[in-house]
């Protein structure tokens, strides 16, 4: 296996800093553009500023892209359907979080 | 290597029409879609489906897997027939998963039909590697180094996908929060040209922590105090992440009464809060001097808690 006394890798966290480009987001969804684009028309994704033109999306998009995709993609749903789901994804997590917090573990 | 049992794992008839076997892996995806499924084997049980449904839903493989009949006995080893395959042009990409499939299935579909795996892009960019590490609380809350393995999906010299382990040492930076990812530059595939390699992005989650329940960037500590903490009022010290501080409870308060420690929580950018939430111990009434204190109470205090119950 191989050595863990090397020098620890350091890393930013990716969802502080980031600023992506339709172009940055969809190589790293190893999607073609439009289906980026088909996620903002949907409304699943927000961009989050927009110079020049040229759409600029946060980090946490990422994360909501790549879910959205695999919905659509594993489940054969539509955008309509995954934007629903997504939604009804965010109120579980929701709820699970204030149970946790009043100490019931989900 | 064992004998998969496809029309089982997928629930259905081997006379299933492709309606019927489209239908069940519907259903069966979204119970075990490993994003949206509680079931404890959801991404094990989800691989095997779609590798069942790769092989059903195509009619030439559907064909060539249903002559091997049902499969050995159980217990006895399955290997491929001499002639399989033969007769039999699998076509077309299969289903783009980006997953590795079992050794069955490798052994009868090989590489030629495995479904395309991740285009790399134009550009011959490495492609970006994506992982999951369960963390403990403390390593966001005070930075530092931590070891993880990886199963990491690779390609061998003949061609095949495989899964290797990879040990990672990685500093883990300070206030990073549930669900958020530590990029590390250049960690993932190597370019296929003369691009660069890709990156390897690592979701955190955290393990459940003895003390502090984690909600986003705030924290909540369940708090004991005693009934006369709670009635009287008190200053007393409880742990936060930073260390221990003396806490002033106000006169009055009941159990379940939040009390923030502004800035004390992960230290995010913004920093989150803290929350002591207030929980009411009763003293145990097991010797006579705690039960002569509790008869005092009921004699001297007026107090009904159910006044508001009509009773």
């Amino acid at each position: 296996m191989s050595n863990v006394n090397t020098p620890a890798l350091s890393g930013h966290i990716f969802e502080d800093y980031a600023v992506l480009t339709l172009h940055d987001l969809s190589r790293m969804c190893t999607v073609e553009t439009h289906h980026i684009v088909e996620l903002v028309d949907e409304g699943i994704l927000d961009v989050a500023a927009s110079d020049g033109g040229h759409w600029q999306f946060t980090g946490e998009a990422l994360r909501r892209a790549q879910l959205a995709l695999r919905l659509q993609r594993d489940l054969e749903v539509n955008l309509a359907g995954v934007a629903l789901a997504l939604e009804l994804m965010e109120e579980i997590g929701r709820l699970q979080r204030a149970l946790r917090r009043v100490g019931h573990e989900t | 290597m064992e004998f998969k049992d496809y029309y089982k794992v997928m629930g259905i008839a081997r006379d299933a029409t492709e309606a019927q076997i489209k239908q069940a892996y519907r259903k069966l995806a979204r119970k075990y879609h490993p994003d949206v499924s509680k079931e404890k084997d959801a991404e094990a049980r989800f691989k095997d489906l779609g590798e069942a449904y790769e092989v059903l839903k195509n009619p030439e493989k559907r064909a060539a897997y249903d002559q091997l009949g049902s499969g050995p006995r159980p217990g006895e080893q399955f290997r491929p027939p001499p002639d399989w395959g033969a007769g039999f042009e699998f076509s077309g990409a299969g289903g783009g998963q980006d997953q590795a499939y079992s050794d069955f299935f490798d052994s009868l579909f090989g590489g030629q039909a495995r479904g395309r795996t991740r285009a790399a892009s134009d550009t011959g960019q490495g492609e970006d590697h994506h992982a999951k590490i369960m963390l403990d609380l403390e390593a966001s809350l005070q930075g530092g180094q931590r070891t993880f393995t990886l199963r990491v999906p690779g390609v061998d010299s003949t061609g095949r996908l495989e899964s290797k382990e990879r040990t990672l040492n990685v500093q883990i930076p300070k206030g990073i929060l549930a669900g958020q990812h530590i990029r590390l530059a250049g960690q993932g595939s190597a370019p296929t040209g003369k691009g660069t390699p890709g990156d390897l992005f690592i979701e955190v989650e955290f393990q459940p922590h003895a003390l502090y329940r984690v909600d986003g960037r705030d924290l909540y500590l369940p708090l004991p105090v005693t009934p006369w903490e709670a009635s009287l009022g008190a200053s007393i010290a409880i742990p936060t992440p930073s260390g221990t501080v003396q806490l002033k409870i106000p006169a009055g308060s009941q159990g379940g009464t939040k009390l923030r420690l502004k800035g004390r929580g992960i230290p995010a950018t913004p920093p989150g809060d803290l929350y002591a939430v207030l929980e009411i111990a009763l003293p145990p009434a097991n010797d006579e001097k705690s039960r002569a204190a509790y008869l005092a109470m009921a004699a001297e205090l007026p107090f009904n808690p159910r006044a508001k119950m009509g009773v």
